[in-house]
């Protein structure tokens, strides 16, 4: 075993002799998003969807389920908190929270 | 209803349970993650309409035995399965062709028996029709990446095509039970169900670049409790529990 750093490690389509990463988003009806379930291994998209079934929708997850090759998601990395997120810190007034609501609108 | 009807509700049952528990036989040893948790997936599936299948056959048979006391205590004699499902789990190669070949020969069963006059039955019936369903879906797209797939993996999956399709041939074989309930309406008559097996099947094989075996000598038995070794050797692990703490709970 060679150490491995978060640098070198292998790329989510795997180049060590595994199945390619998938990830698995699952939404549970009612017009609601597919949000991320978690990942998994396989050859191909059909076999992808199969296993996205068996292993994260077999407790009535869900009614809908998309997965997307790992390698097509570009993420923002640690490194890129400072500038993305802090900025959003001391600008309250995107937060709508000032407005009253009008009578009989429900508030969540 | 009819002696009959409870004899083949005992075949229907007696099916999904040993198939269900030779797949059990993968937990923890799948090749994947992945797959391990699907076979036992689909194990769960065939256990679970076992023991609906079983529960209705108890009742059928009016001796006060419930679907545990004919899972746990009955000898390999008295097993209604077809050989198919109790041959060994072998490679992957043998577990996905096997239940490929059930799996399309359950589905069709299934879906006929929706239309069954006996309700218990047709209730269960379309419920286990989507899993077998999926079940078919699973195991065919496993067979055209194994046929299909590396020279080890397509003689893999030839050979046990070769040497399971002996065994299909009793699937379809009726008797004087089938008869019976198909007159009766309760079941159907499997020797309907073989022309339209042969049509699911043969395409899927061919598009894994498998022969499809030509149709010679068929083993039976397992109707009538004539089976193999191995039925004796799966039951002496799947009872013993049972047969050793009797009415144990957990």
């Amino acid at each position: 075993m060679t150490n491995h750093d978060a640098t070198d490690a292998a790329p989510p389509s795997s180049t060590d002799g595994e199945w390619p990463l998938w990830e698995v988003f699952i939404t549970p009806g009612d017009g609601r998003p597919h949000e991320h379930a978690g990942s998994l291994h396989a050859v191909d998209a059909e076999h992808a969807l199969e296993n996205a079934r068996d292993v994260y929708a077999r407790r009535n997850e869900g009614i809908g389920i998309w997965v997307v090759p790992s390698s097509a998601i570009t993420a923002s990395t640690p490194e890129d908190v400072g500038s993305f997120f802090d900025p959003a810190n001391d600008k309250v007034y995107r937060h709508p929270q000032f407005y009253k609501s009008p009578r009989g609108v429900k508030v969540f | 209803m009819s002696a009959e009807c409870t004899a083949y509700l005992l075949r229907l049952g007696d099916d999904r349970l040993v198939l269900g528990h030779r797949l059990s036989e993968w937990c923890g040893h799948g090749p994947i993650l992945e797959e391990d948790i699907a076979l036992a997936n689909i194990a769960l599936d065939l256990v679970g309409q076992a023991t609906l299948l079983l529960k209705l056959a108890g009742e059928e048979e009016g001796q006060g035995r419930d679907e545990d006391a004919l899972a746990y205590f009955r000898e390999a004699i008295d097993y209604r399965n077809a050989l198919l499902v109790e041959l060994p789990k072998g490679d992957f190669g043998v577990t996905i062709v096997r239940q490929f070949l059930f799996s399309v020969f359950a589905y069709l069963q299934m879906n006929a028996l929706q239309k069954s006059t006996h309700a218990a039955l047709a209730g269960i019936a379309a419920k286990a029709v989507k899993e077998s369903k999926y079940h078919v879906r699973h195991s065919g797209e496993w067979i055209i990446k194994l046929g299909d797939g590396t020279p080890e993996s397509h003689d893999r999956t030839q050979r046990a095509l070769d040497d399971l399709w002996r065994y299909t041939g009793e699937l379809f074989l009726a008797d004087e039970v089938d008869v019976a309930v198909a007159r009766e309406g309760t079941g159907i008559n499997p020797a309907s169900l073989e022309a339209p097996w042969r049509a699911e099947v043969e395409p899927v094989l061919r598009r894994a670049t498998l022969t499809v075996p030509t149709s010679g000598y068929m083993q039976r038995g397992g109707r009538a409790g004539r089976h193999t070794e191995h039925l004796g050797h799966l039951l002496a692990e799947m009872q013993i529990v049972a047969r050793s703490y009797p009415g144990a709970t957990w």
